[in-house]
């Protein structure tokens, strides 16, 4: 293993080869969708709610690895959480799932599945913590 | 000579293809020469060429020697600037085959260039009703400053289809111009894309013939092939510095002087003027009309050292040079399994070669290719109704220029196994 492998942890190279919660819903009561303007990557979530619980959430689309995986990872993660989780996640613990440091394009790839949800759940575009993107 | 010059899809033989010794030329580059072990393979010259030690001290000595501003100072090193500015006019002038400085006017790039004509003559010579043809090849630098227009104006976009191998289908062209309602052809030189060569002297002559203007999107022709505004037969052109191996922040329009006289200004300030009370102003002469407050005085100066160069090296013989390395990529890049060449074949082609490697994304090929020292470019490269004309999100793109030597591709070849070990799936 060269250094570079180091980027793409086994874990990213699972969820991207074996994506969790991959497809879409049929009757979805959320489902919204977002684009990465720099990379064309596209990614739609569905999410079945449920007594205030996520009873099934799904990602489609397209993209690269770490997007793709960054959006089985946090739909894995949410599948039977309440609803009010998806207010509580930061874009930290999304780079904590992914174990990789990121520059500031790829980083962009990384946020979209999360960017998409907050959109989807609280018509948030932004969140806490994304001025610092700026930084 | 007017084939060569339009760049007229020939193969350079080979006692041509190397006019200069790319090795020696690299020892030029001191971001390059600097990179020895690993050496960095700098494959993105399309998007911005390094720069060579003549630029860089040009721009240096400026500052350093003479640094003022320009046309109204009355003392000695004001003088020397406004003449060094001058002089990179007429220098650029000269090598794109202008008839007279006064037709090439600074700006910031080629899309401020492109957006000068889209706000100057568009909305100065268009009405409803009249219509613009463009191409599906286009960067968005000579899309979206039309459509902008289009929708103010109520001017009918068309556009010329683009063929699954990147090349223009000329033989809808005719029909385009048939009812007499189009006022401009905008048409790219060569794809930032596919590096497709498009053959502007005969589009120039039918958008001629149907009383229609053409404006050339020169971003990638004018840093890599001889190019000749009188034999293109354009009647404007734009291209941008930082492109030809000259500073960022610089670049330029070229346009027949008496469309040019007929246009009001674009932006409005200093030097753009010839007289101003308090509620109104008479208009300088050209070029200084579209140039308007203080200008890139320090880029103006780079930028005619990096014509100083590429003139040095000769024109003919970078363009041989970088459409070898690109025969050399379409040679072995197909080793690689699952490789798709976008674009046409090499003698169609200048020194870019864009790709796409099976379904693994171009950003995951940049990042494997990143770690093992090679910069290319992945994405939709300001080209999105390209891509999906040919029915991929996004590309890789490698692209040439002087310093680039044919190691270079076989680095990427051997990258791209390497992205294929990782990714496949």
């Amino acid at each position: 293993m060269s250094e570079w492998d180091e980027v793409y942890r086994e874990n990213i190279l699972d969820h991207y080869r074996h994506p969790r919660n991959r497809g879409l819903l049929e009757h979805p009561d959320i489902t919204y969708e977002d684009a990465n303007p720099l990379c064309g990557d596209q990614l739609r979530i569905d999410i079945e709610v449920k007594d205030g619980r996520i009873e099934k959430i799904r990602h489609s689309g397209h993209g690269c690895s770490i997007s793709q995986a960054s959006a089985s990872m946090l739909c894995e993660r949410l599948e039977g959480q309440p609803l009010e989780e998806v207010k509580k996640l930061t874009r930290e613990d999304v780079l904590e799932m992914l174990g990789i440091e990121l520059g500031p394009v790829r980083l962009k790839c990384a946020l979209l599945a999360l960017k998409t949800l907050k959109a989807g759940v609280y018509g948030l575009t932004q969140w806490p913590g994304e001025e610092e993107e700026t930084a | 000579m007017a084939t060569t010059r339009t760049g007229a899809a020939t193969a350079a033989p080979a006692s041509r293809r190397s006019g200069f010794d790319p090795r020696a030329v690299r020892e030029r580059f001191p971001l390059l020469a600097a990179r020895r072990e690993p050496p960095l393979v700098y494959l993105d010259s399309a998007a911005t060429a390094q720069k060579p030690d003549v630029v860089l001290a040009a721009m240096d000595d400026f500052y350093r020697r003479y640094n003022a501003n320009i046309h109204r100072g009355i003392y000695a090193i004001a003088e020397e600037a406004t003449a060094a500015y001058e002089d990179a006019r007429a220098k650029l002038a000269r090598f794109i085959g202008a008839r007279a400085p006064r037709e090439v006017v600074f700006t910031r790039n080629s899309t401020e260039a492109i957006n000068l004509v889209a706000y100057a003559w568009g909305r100065s010579a268009l009405a409803s009703g009249d219509a613009i043809v463009l191409t599906e090849m286009e960067h968005h630098a000579n899309l979206v400053p039309w459509q902008i227009l289009a929708a103010e104006r109520h001017v009918e976009l068309r556009f010329v289809p683009m063929t699954a191998t990147g090349e223009l289908e000329l033989e809808a062209l005719p029909g385009l111009l048939a009812d007499g309602r189009v006022r401009l052809v905008g048409v790219v030189h060569v794809s930032n894309v596919l590096g497709t060569v498009n053959p502007i002297a005969e589009i120039a002559r039918q958008a001629k013939a149907a009383g229609a203007l053409t404006l050339v999107d020169a971003s990638q022709s004018v840093p890599h092939m001889p190019v000749d505004v009188r034999a293109l037969g354009c009647d404007f052109l734009a291209c941008t510095g930082h492109k030809m191996l000259g500073p960022t922040g610089i670049g330029a329009l070229w346009a027949r002087r008496e469309l040019l006289e007929a246009m009001p200004p674009f932006l409005a300030g200093g030097e753009m003027i010839r007289e101003v009370k308090l509620t109104g102003a008479k208009w300088n002469e050209l070029p200084w009309k579209f140039e308007a407050g203080t200008m890139p005085i320090a880029e103006a100066i780079g930028l005619r050292a990096a014509v100083g160069f590429l003139e040095e090296l000769g024109m003919e013989a970078v363009f041989a040079h970088d459409r070898a390395l690109a025969a050399h990529a379409l040679e072995r890049l197909p080793e690689v399994p699952g490789l798709r060449i976008l674009g046409p074949p090499a003698e169609k082609r200048g020194g870019v070669v864009a790709f796409a490697l099976g379904d693994i994304h171009p950003h995951d090929v940049a990042t494997v290719l990143d770690h093992h020292g090679l910069a290319v470019r992945a994405g939709h490269h300001c080209a999105m109704p390209l891509h999906e004309k040919l029915g991929v999100h996004a590309s890789v793109r490698a692209s040439f220029h002087c310093y680039s030597v044919p190691e270079d591709v076989d680095a990427l070849v051997e990258g791209l196994h390497h992205a294929r070990e990782v990714f496949g799936r």
